[in-house]
């Protein structure tokens, strides 16, 4: 390889070139830690890394491509976030909680990249146990963007999103509950993809909201989202919201063609107040859509406004039930004390940060005796009412266009003080989870140096056309996202 | 919404979660401030619809009762801050 380092190509050039035996993947993996090295004092993106494994699986995935036998990812490093079970590689939830944690089994997903062949370099940094929009929770360290380290690279996977960002993996792997994949693959300039509920299994996902969680991949382009996705995508015995279904090749719908696509432009998604720069960027995203042949058409989804509290009530509902687990006695952080009574408070009181010990009492004030029918009743009958809205509105529309994230990133410690304008930065991605439907985040461009997200939606298991959409605007609009750094 | 002090060390004791008297009035604050934004949905009109519990569709998922192997026991206890023997040890649950 001449020119560009191995650490800065994509998964489909680092295949191309691996197939052809110009580049091996122990030279892409070197290339990869050593970029590692380079930046990681600076950003901050993993847990925790795992360069000899690594480096000894860059070996077996030569010998397999020698040996005729490589997949799509096989040889290509790639990183996890760190909620994503690792068989014998501590998975910490950037959770004091969960410091020392190493579990006895793989993710799903995990289990399926290691088939593939896939190189594990590390683990990512979070906000802790997924929850915020900033990786500021994260109880070890924040994670900087690789366009301004003085700014924040989004949340919840800011980790996976600046490390792909700054070539420190070909991918990542990400979990979005309202908006963490997306949000931060907008806020640092990659690709970031929430397939529908149920099409990826989530065993193996420590469990934040059940009903929300959904895995997709952070990548460098359209294409490489599509490979990725088709690796992971598939029915799982194990999870039983995985949905049985046969799995399209995601990477040969890419054709290139939107004419003739109804895309909706709900004009809820762009309210007053909202960075003018972020605007513009994405209404010239949406011309470019209407240059390819699209046909663009203004329309209104009355209930998003009602997304925030929806959300706000459903996911601290979900989470103070699944994170009731740490108990301080089957495994994770354990405080001393006399009585097993005070030993729970006392390990939950020094073991989790105060965003989760907020959304775990939120959860628990919605849920609790004369307050289940006024919060968490009502959020699932409005959850249904923003779901069929979703529906009708897919009865007109192939997709929907609207901005990812309502600004640019922001500098470190600009709203952690104040948890609702935290929670702001997710209304426009919200949605999608509530509905449970497919949503890609893909750059579209910088203002003042940083960049912007367009997020596109589809109808449930709408993948392909969302992937089409997404790969023909990228083409068309040919961004230069690389980072500064 | 304003909670009081006295709910919020109530919800702190139902979610088994330790706070210092700081720690409840910053929370205090807080989680008023959050139940205020949750106002708005009273105002929606939900008279006959249903509940949405999660988005897929599949319902009462069941498969045949074979058993597979699982974890190992010391496997299954290797994260267990305090074992005794082949058990999983607890403190005093009554006094």
């Amino acid at each position: 390889m001449s020119g560009q380092p191995a650490w800065g190509l994509t998964i489909h050039e680092a295949r191309a070139a691996l197939d052809a035996g110009q580049l091996t993947s122990q030279e892409l993996t070197a290339s990869v830690m050593a970029r590692i090295e380079a930046v990681e004092p600076t950003l901050k993106a993993f847990v925790t890394i795992t360069g000899d494994q690594a480096m000894e699986q860059a070996q077996r995935a030569d010998d397999r491509i020698a040996a005729g036998e490589a997949g799509p990812l096989t040889g290509i490093p790639l990183q996890l976030k760190d909620n994503l079970s690792t068989v014998g590689i501590r998975t910490t939830c950037s959770s004091r909680m969960l410091e020392n944690f190493v579990p006895p089994y793989d993710a799903t997903v995990t289990a399926r990249l290691k088939s593939a062949g896939a190189v594990l370099v590390g683990k990512g940094n979070m906000d802790e146990f997924a929850m915020g929009s900033s990786t500021e929770n994260s109880a070890f360290f924040p994670t900087r963007n690789p366009h301004d380290p003085n700014r924040v690279p989004g949340g919840s996977s800011g980790g996976p999103a600046a490390a792909v960002s700054a070539g420190e993996a070909l991918f990542s792997l990400g979990s979005d509950t309202g908006g963490s994949i997306r949000q931060p693959a907008s806020l640092c300039g990659v690709v970031g993809l929430k397939p529908t509920y149920g099409l990826v299994s989530r065993y193996g996902l420590v469990a934040f909201a059940s009903s929300l969680d959904q895995i997709g991949p952070f990548t460098r382009d359209v294409e490489d989202a599509a490979l990725v996705l088709s690796e992971l995508a598939g029915h799982d015995p194990r999870d039983a919201t995985s949905i049985d279904w046969p799995m399209p090749d995601y990477a040969s719908a890419l054709t290139g063609d939107v004419r003739g696509l109804k895309i909706g432009v709900p004009k809820e998604y762009f309210p007053e107040g909202m960075g003018p720069g972020v605007e513009s960027a994405v209404r010239a995203g949406i011309e470019v859509l209407a240059g390819l042949g699209a046909e663009i058409v203004e329309m209104s989804l009355p209930h998003t406004m009602h997304a925030l509290a929806v959300y706000y009530i459903i996911a601290p509902s979900e989470a103070s039930s699944n994170l009731a687990r740490y108990d301080g006695v089957k495994y994770g952080y354990s405080a001393e004390a006399e009585t097993m009574w005070e030993a729970l408070a006392k390990t939950r009181q020094e073991g989790f940060g105060p965003e989760v010990k907020r959304r775990i009492m939120l959860g628990t004030y919605a849920l609790s005796a004369g307050y289940y029918d006024a919060y968490y009743l009502k959020a699932q009958k409005v959850r249904t009412i923003i779901r069929s809205e979703f529906a009708e509105a897919f009865s007109e529309f192939d997709l929907l266009a609207t901005p990812t994230s309502p600004s640019v990133a922001f500098e470190l410690g600009a709203k952690t003080a104040d948890p609702v304008s935290m929670y702001l930065n997710d209304i426009f991605t919200m949605p999608a989870n509530i509905a449970g439907i497919p949503a890609i985040s893909v750059p579209a461009g910088k203002v003042d140096g940083l960049p912007v997200g367009l997020q596109l939606m589809a109808p449930h298991l709408g993948e392909e056309t969302l992937l089409r959409a997404a790969h023909a605007y990228e083409r068309a609009a040919d961004h230069d996202m690389d980072p500064s750094l | 919404m304003e909670l009081s002090t006295h709910e919020v060390e109530q919800i702190a004791e139902l979610a088994k979660v330790g706070m210092t008297p700081e720690e409840i009035e910053v929370m205090r604050s807080q989680m008023s401030d959050i139940l205020d934004r949750f106002k708005a949905l009273s105002e929606v009109d939900t008279e006959g619809v249903e509940t949405t519990a999660h988005p897929s569709g599949v319902v009462s998922v069941l498969r045949d009762d074979v058993s597979e192997q699982g974890l190992t026991q010391s496997e299954a206890m290797s994260n267990a801050p305090r074992t005794q023997g082949e058990f999983v040890r607890v403190r005093a649950v009554l006094d």
